[in-house]
């Protein structure tokens, strides 16, 4: 057909009159407006007066003050707190983000009975007077079949009223079994009970330090100590020195102005090399090492033999013997010690992440600060004792729980395998699993630490858990041990509970911190205080009669009594008339002095070792098999990412980069250099087999991570809580294994050899 | 004599981040998710599909082992004035008006309900500082309890970017009013971030008033901005005294130095 004018017009003219008339794409456009734009669907948040109140976070174990905004009844925003003593108004990401926790879809919300099978997910919403005889009847039970001591507490604190509470009900009950959760606290709190005398956490007095040692301590990547070092760090003197000493550039190393990477496991001999070289160059505190120190020179012991002293075992320490075992330049080692010698206000800490620690190593590092003479000094190392407010009042027990409590622990602690130690939670499995038939432990309370994420191998672990026969959780969150208990008694959610928080760890001061409720319960919980104190009331009359208290909170006041007011205002109380002992008064050993040699060690009956801390490299798991697994997997922690029992929600998984997670896949670091050995390349998918266990994961080229290791975040691979947070990356504690340390039974299993492999 | 109603004097306000202090912990992320109602999705560690108003890159000086550095690069909106002010790269591809410039402060405003979606905007940003909401935002269980009532909830398919918390400038300003002041002090109005920050790398204020620290701290020698060259004239300075961090904010050619570009881009300007 032939196109002339006129047909050529009409067309056009035609066409823009049938489109402008035709409702189909104004109705099209209109559609795609609605579906572009869904506006009603958008909520619009409540407005309405906005105020601030201050509590403290309970996150994890760092005590921050925080301030909360608050729409009507709705917490909205989390800020830090200004003026507290602690992080002085920082804050970190996982405290901000601890609303999506108070308001999220993981929070248990009422109280809960497996129905199904353990794990299975099926449960039936229970009344709390039914959950509180469901528990009270159980134990009641053992009670009478003469076991309370097959009862297991794990608690996140034994320094805090809850925990009290727990050891008081298990001592009224006849159980020796109260478990703290693990720290690198615990290492560092023996080592100060061996060369000090003292029940005491370690302070470090970071703030008016002018040189500081770290030992691979994560200073600004745990959340545990974060909220406090960037105040701290921000504050600190431009002259004043930070060294870390890593094997991978973690923030902490890249914000220090040395990092020094030492072979991973050898910090404890570095630290005698270092040692070696104060001694050797008398540049120590003689002071101190004359007049308040014991066991430094060899001397004679009761029965006439002779007592090899510190510093000679600090023979076997030279630069050169030192620098082959650490991989460090010999000279290197002698200038820092002679720098950390020569500075005003020295200070070496210690406290590696993800274990308890090594006793040997924390003797080591402590005795460099008993070189230079800041024990209980400005700048140096504080013993804080324990919190003055919780003290056993009178409580009478019958035969039952005396005999009970007297029961070796399941954990073996204080055993003759393990003398000093006190809580050893990661021994747990072993020792259930090689039991006889019968059940070692009955019953297994879980008011802290998500065991079944946290303690390394968790295969084993479950296994164990399969042969408990009632597991009761405390978790006001659906976590992978919640998950697998019997019964849930769902705590409050920190921002509707009080609840006194002991002085963080590592803190210089003693302070206390007081959580208190901001927002109204959201759900049918139940504070964990009063779950126990209710049980108490369930059961025979001597334990009745320990547990006095109305409630919780009637509890917590009576207990800080005229203190209470003030704690209530202020969320915080220093102790005021504390001073560090002087050195006169400041040891609590056989000899009153700061022991080198501590005498009050127990060994093993077995151990061939001497009670100085002889460091040599920390075991690693599998280390038979370096042609099998060549590589050496070492977790580390980062503070975009919750390293334990409570896992990263939203907000926190967005911050963390696409080279550390992505769709799903956790990725683990390695050296170039590494990668060119084993062929791999960046963003490869792989195989990580350590010698417990195997992940798939994928590679990410770092050139800030020693050659040879392969490193992956703690705190991922959760396949509980919600969908928001489970099925993203791989749990770094599964493909560990627990090595109890041979002197102590502390677990100092931080890393494993291991393979990777292209998938 | 009544009180004479005053224009208050133009203000262009800036954020300075030391990059030397930060730490890379992420907190001014989280506080500006918090503080700005940025949604979330199911799965966040599918990163195509995160949206951040604020992000922290990590760099490294690519030095083998162990001489390896790292830096921690925070990247808000860069707010930027334009060749000539007024006209940042964003605002002068938006066909909506739905991101605009405003004049008495200086921050380039994203007013959701006009933006229809077109993303020109988006392709326009040099600093990658906007993103699309590709689907509706969903809160989960009581979520929706904890979102701030003074930010509006954003609707897919619009663009959503940092506004330097424009409604705590709105909230200042209004106190000042109320008050009968014609000035905001600097702490009165500060952006989540740099509030949030705990090792104070981030340092928010007014550029022109020089009684605020960011007007000394952006001056200062090494105080730079991310592709300079560009000419978008941002309001976001950083500060480093590392060269190799310097290097790595633009693309310079091997033998060019973060002086040369500067001088050829005042040369440029005056024959201009």
């Amino acid at each position: 057909m032939k196109i002339d004018r006129r047909c050529f017009l009409s067309l056009v003219i035609g066409g823009a009159v049938g489109t402008t008339l035709t409702p189909v794409p104004w109705k099209l456009t209109d559609d795609i407006a609605i579906w572009s734009q869904n506006w009603p669907w958008t909520p619009v948040p409540e407005d309405g007066p906005s105020k601030y109140e201050n509590t403290v976070c309970a996150m994890c174990q760092g005590g921050c003050g925080i301030t909360v905004r608050k729409i009507k009844q709705r917490a909205v925003k989390i800020e830090g707190m200004s003026g507290h003593p602690v992080n002085k108004g920082s804050v970190c990401p996982m405290g901000i983000s601890s609303l999506q926790y108070l308001y999220g879809p993981s929070r248990v919300k009422s109280p809960m009975k497996r129905t199904g099978k353990r794990g299975e997910g099926k449960w039936e919403k229970i009344s709390w007077d039914d959950a509180i005889a469901e528990v009270s009847d159980k134990l009641k039970e053992l009670r009478n079949q003469e076991e309370p001591h097959k009862v297991a507490c794990t608690a996140d604190s034994d320094r805090n009223t809850v925990g009290y509470l727990f050891d008081r009900f298990l001592a009224a009950y006849g159980s020796p079994n109260f478990i703290r959760t693990p720290s690198s606290e615990d290492a560092n709190e023996l080592a100060l009970y061996l060369a000090q005398g003292r029940n005491a956490t370690v302070g470090w007095d970071i703030e008016n330090a002018d040189f500081i040692l770290s030992f691979g301590v994560p200073l600004m990547d745990s959340p545990d100590s974060a909220g406090r070092m960037f105040s701290a760090y921000s504050a600190l003197d431009e002259k004043a020195e930070l060294v870390q000493i890593e094997p991978r550039l973690s923030d902490t190393a890249a914000q220090s102005k040395r990092w020094i990477p030492a072979k991973p496991g050898t910090e404890g001999v570095l630290a005698l090399g270092l040692a070696h070289v104060i001694v050797k160059d008398k540049l120590y505190d003689s002071d101190f090492v004359k007049n308040y120190s014991s066991g430094f020179e060899d001397s004679e012991d009761e029965d006439g033999n002779t007592r090899k002293g510190f510093k000679s075992l600090l023979e076997d320490y030279s630069p050169a013997s030192v620098a082959e075992t650490t991989g460090i330049d010999k000279a290197k080692i002698i200038t820092l010690a002679r720098d950390f010698a020569g500075a005003g206000r020295p200070l070496a800490i210690c406290g590696r992440p993800i274990v308890q620690g090594s006793v040997d190593e924390a003797l080591a590092i402590h005795a460099l600060n008993a070189l230079v003479g800041n024990i209980n000094k400005k700048g140096g190392m504080v013993a804080i004792p324990e919190p003055d407010y919780l003290g056993w009042s009178e409580m009478q027990r019958d035969e039952t729980a005396s005999k009970g409590r007297q029961q070796p622990r399941i954990d073996g602690a204080g055993t003759d395998r393990f003398p000093n130690a006190r809580h050893l939670l990661h021994r747990l499995p072993e020792e259930i699993n090689s039991a006889g038939d019968k059940a070692p432990l009955q019953v297994l309370l879980v008011a802290g630490g998500n065991p079944l994420y946290t303690i390394p191998d968790t295969e084993a672990a479950k296994k164990a858990f399969d042969r408990i026969p009632f597991i009761v959780s405390f978790s006001p969150f659906m976590d992978e041990t919640a998950e697998y208990a019997d019964l849930i008694l769902p705590n409050h959610h920190f921002l509707e509970r009080y609840e006194d928080i002991p002085t963080p760890r590592g803190y210089a001061k003693p302070v206390t911190g007081l959580a208190r409720p901001v927002v109204d319960p959201q759900h049918d919980t139940m504070h964990t205080g009063d779950a126990v104190i209710s049980i108490a009331k369930n059961m025979d009359e001597f334990i009745r009669e320990a547990f006095p208290w109305d409630d919780y909170r009637d509890f917590l006041e009576q207990t800080f009594s005229d203190r209470w007011k003030s704690l209530e205002k202020e969320v915080y109380s220093v102790r005021k008339d504390f001073t560090p002992a002087d050195w006169e008064d400041a040891f609590d050993t056989p000899s009153k002095k700061y022991e080198f040699y501590p005498t009050s060690r127990q060994m093993p009956p077995d151990s061939e070792r001497d009670r100085l801390p002889a460091c040599r490299p920390l075991e690693i798991p599998g280390d038979g098999d370096s042609k099998e697994l060549p590589l050496l997997f070492v977790p580390y922690v980062s503070v975009r990412i919750a390293e334990g029992a409570i896992a990263n929600p939203p907000f926190m998984t967005k911050t963390v980069d696409d080279t550390v997670i992505k769709e799903g896949e956790v990725f683990v670091e390695i050296n170039p250099e590494t990668a060119k050995e084993n062929d791999l390349s960046e963003g490869d998918s792989a195989v990580l087999k350590t010698s417990s266990a195997e992940a798939r994961v994928r590679v990410h080229l770092f050139e800030g991570i020693m050659p040879g290791l392969v490193a992956m975040p703690a705190g991922l691979g959760h396949t509980a809580f919600s969908d928001y947070i489970s099925g993203k990356g791989e749990n770094a504690y599964s493909l560990l294994e627990a090595v109890s340390d041979p002197a102590s039974g502390l677990n100092t299993g931080w890393g494993s050899r291991a393979s990777l492999s292209r998938a | 004599m009544a009180k004479k109603a005053q224009h208050t004097a133009t203000k262009r306000y800036g954020m300075v981040i030391d990059l030397d202090k930060c730490t890379g912990c992420g907190a001014c992320m989280v506080a500006c998710y918090s503080e700005n109602n940025v949604p979330f999705r199911e799965d966040e560690s599918d990163k195509m599909l995160s949206l951040n108003w604020i992000q922290v890159f990590k760099v490294d000086n690519q030095k083998p082992f162990p001489d390896t550095e790292v830096c921690y690069i925070p990247k808000p909106c860069m707010q930027c004035d334009g060749d000539h002010v007024g006209h940042p790269p964003c605002v002068s591809v938006c066909p909506a008006v739905a991101t605009d410039y405003d004049q008495p402060t200086g921050i380039v405003s994203q007013i959701s309900p006009r933006c229809f979606g077109c993303r020109y905007c988006m392709a326009a940003c040099p600093y990658h500082a906007r993103q699309f909401n590709w689907w509706d935002p969903v809160w989960p269980a009581e979520m929706k309890q904890y979102l701030n009532p003074d930010v509006s909830v954003r609707m897919r398919g619009v663009i959503e970017k940092c506004s330097f918390c424009y409604h705590r400038y709105q909230k200042a300003r209004n106190k000042a009013y109320m008050e009968g002041r014609d000035e905001i002090p600097e702490d009165e109005y500060q952006t989540a971030c740099a509030e949030a920050c705990p090792v104070n790398a981030i340092t928010f204020g007014d550029l022109l008033n020089d009684e605020h620290e960011v007007h000394k701290l952006s001056k200062g020698k090494n105080a730079f901005r991310l592709l300079e060259r560009l000419n978008t004239n941002p309001k976001v300075y950083y500060t480093t005294t590392k060269d190799w961090v310097r290097r790595i904010t633009d693309n310079y050619l091997e033998n060019e130095t973060p002086g040369d570009v500067e001088k050829a881009r005042k040369a440029q300007k005056a024959s201009h």
